[in-house]
């Protein structure tokens, strides 16, 4: 056996899923797809005297749209994600991550829900969320609490859920149609956690970019929302030159660590790079282009 | 209720059941509570891809699943993939392009690809490598396991 013993919990309901992690008061741990945790406990990095696990809450997968936001049970596989046409229609942005994200027979496993609640800062989907400005929605004894990234994520592997909380949704505002956008990473092999990734959202009136939304994965403790570049191109525009601008402020606005995958230097030469390459990609998109 | 418990799942299209505390792997419940040990264990932590079996159909980790996880299930490995002693196109394909060498990896090739070609039947070289990439191994260099994968596919896709 590798795991230490544990005790096991298989609710099919979010009250009853709640009501054990608050019996064993932040001793728990929620057993999602499972592609981070069980790593950690097949090693004995992490022995938690229970695992709640939530595969059996079928109420927390789903995909839907409402009001011009896309809302995502928190369980909703990565695949479910990649092959879903609505997501693709509508965030096109959440397709192109989620493809991404670790390998085929991770994303069948892996959940949206698992990955931000996870909140490796190098992960696609905590970068996303940023991107998009969305909210996920945390739901405990007291009721629910809606958050907003930078309400959620605070440091590396550590959001400000609580020990008795579950996220149960994941809410993305659907950009206005025309928008331009992309995910762009680089990673040593495909599938594997990228050493720097770059989300692009541009939001457009006529000619002028209304608003840019550029966030950087793997660059920092949590992913980074890039302003100074973004005021960059809403007040230059969308050209070349203000592309350039844009990424090399980037780069300087970033707080990579240097680790044994790469130095900082490294990475603010990849964020550089790769931002200039999203935000050349998610123009050629804009109204629809490739 | 960290106790033993019983489960029931089908294997390979049979029924099985078996009595296994909740922190025991997937992997490891195959290989030694039902025999099967085609199913090769490697990193143990989802990076290897030698493990791979499918789960209702989709390629899973069976490292990164715990055993009382597939209760109720249907689980493939390498062992069903086979039909009244005739090889699946993709076994065949494999020995017919030298897609193994020591063989370690290939189970989890083969189930790794069998889910890919059911999403994707005609696929480029570009997206079975990257499917691929799921899986590691060493010997062989990816050549032969991506001409074998290519040459299944119009076999798979003409079976359907």
């Amino acid at each position: 056996m590798k795991p230490a013993p544990f005790e096991y919990h298989v609710p099919t309901t979010v009250e009853e899923a709640l009501a054990h992690l608050r019996h064993y008061g932040g001793e728990a741990k929620v057993l999602a797809g499972g592609q981070s945790l069980m790593p950690l406990l097949n090693f004995r990095l992490s022995r938690p005297a229970a695992l709640v696990d939530i595969n059996r809450i079928g109420a927390l997968s789903y995909i839907e749209e409402e009001n011009g936001t896309l809302r995502l049970g928190a369980l909703t596989r990565q695949r479910a994600i990649e092959r879903s046409d609505v997501v693709r229609s509508r965030l096109p942005l959440l397709t192109e991550a989620t493809a991404l994200v670790g390998h085929l027979p991770i994303r069948t496993r892996g959940t949206i829900g698992g990955s931000l609640a996870h909140a490796d800062p190098s992960a696609e989907y905590p970068a996303v969320l940023t991107a998009l400005e969305g909210q996920v929605v945390a739901r405990g004894a007291g009721g629910e609490r809606i958050l907003r990234p930078e309400e959620f994520f605070r440091t590396y592997l550590t959001t400000t859920l609580g020990p008795d909380e579950i996220l149960t949704e994941v809410r993305l505002p659907i950009p206005p149609p025309g928008s331009g956008w992309a995910f762009e990473e680089f990673s040593r092999r495909h599938g594997d956690f990228a050493l720097v990734g770059i989300a692009v959202l541009l939001l457009v009136e006529g000619t002028r970019c209304a608003k840019a939304r550029l966030v950087a994965a793997g660059a920092g403790p949590v992913p980074a929302r890039l302003r100074g570049a973004e005021e960059i191109l809403e007040r230059d525009g969308l050209t070349e030159q203000s592309f350039e601008a844009a990424a090399a402020r980037a780069a300087e606005l970033v707080e990579p660590d240097s680790d044994i995958h790469a130095s900082a230097a490294f990475r603010r030469h990849l964020t550089r790079v790769f931002t200039l390459r999203a935000l050349r990609k998610a123009a050629r998109r804009i109204h629809g282009g490739h | 209720m960290a106790g033993p418990r019983t489960i029931h799942l089908t294997v390979n299209g049979a029924p099985r059941e078996g009595w296994v505390e909740p922190r025991k792997l997937l992997v490891d419940f195959i290989r030694e509570d039902l025999g099967l040990t085609g199913t090769h264990v490697g990193c143990e932590h989802g990076i290897c891809g030698a493990c791979t079996v499918l789960v209702n159909g989709e390629a899973a980790r069976s490292c990164l699943m715990l055993a009382v996880q597939a209760a109720g299930a249907e689980v493939l490995t390498v062992e069903g993939l086979a039909r009244d002693g005739t090889l699946h196109p993709l076994q065949e394909a494999f020995w017919e392009h030298h897609g193994l060498q020591c063989g370690f990896c290939t189970p989890g090739m083969l189930l790794t690809a069998c889910d890919f070609l059911k999403d994707n039947p005609s696929p480029t070289e570009a997206e079975i490598r990257e499917a691929l990439s799921a899986v590691l191994c060493r010997c062989t260099g990816y050549q032969g396991i991506i001409k074998a994968v290519q040459a299944a596919a119009p076999k798979l896709r003409d079976a359907r």
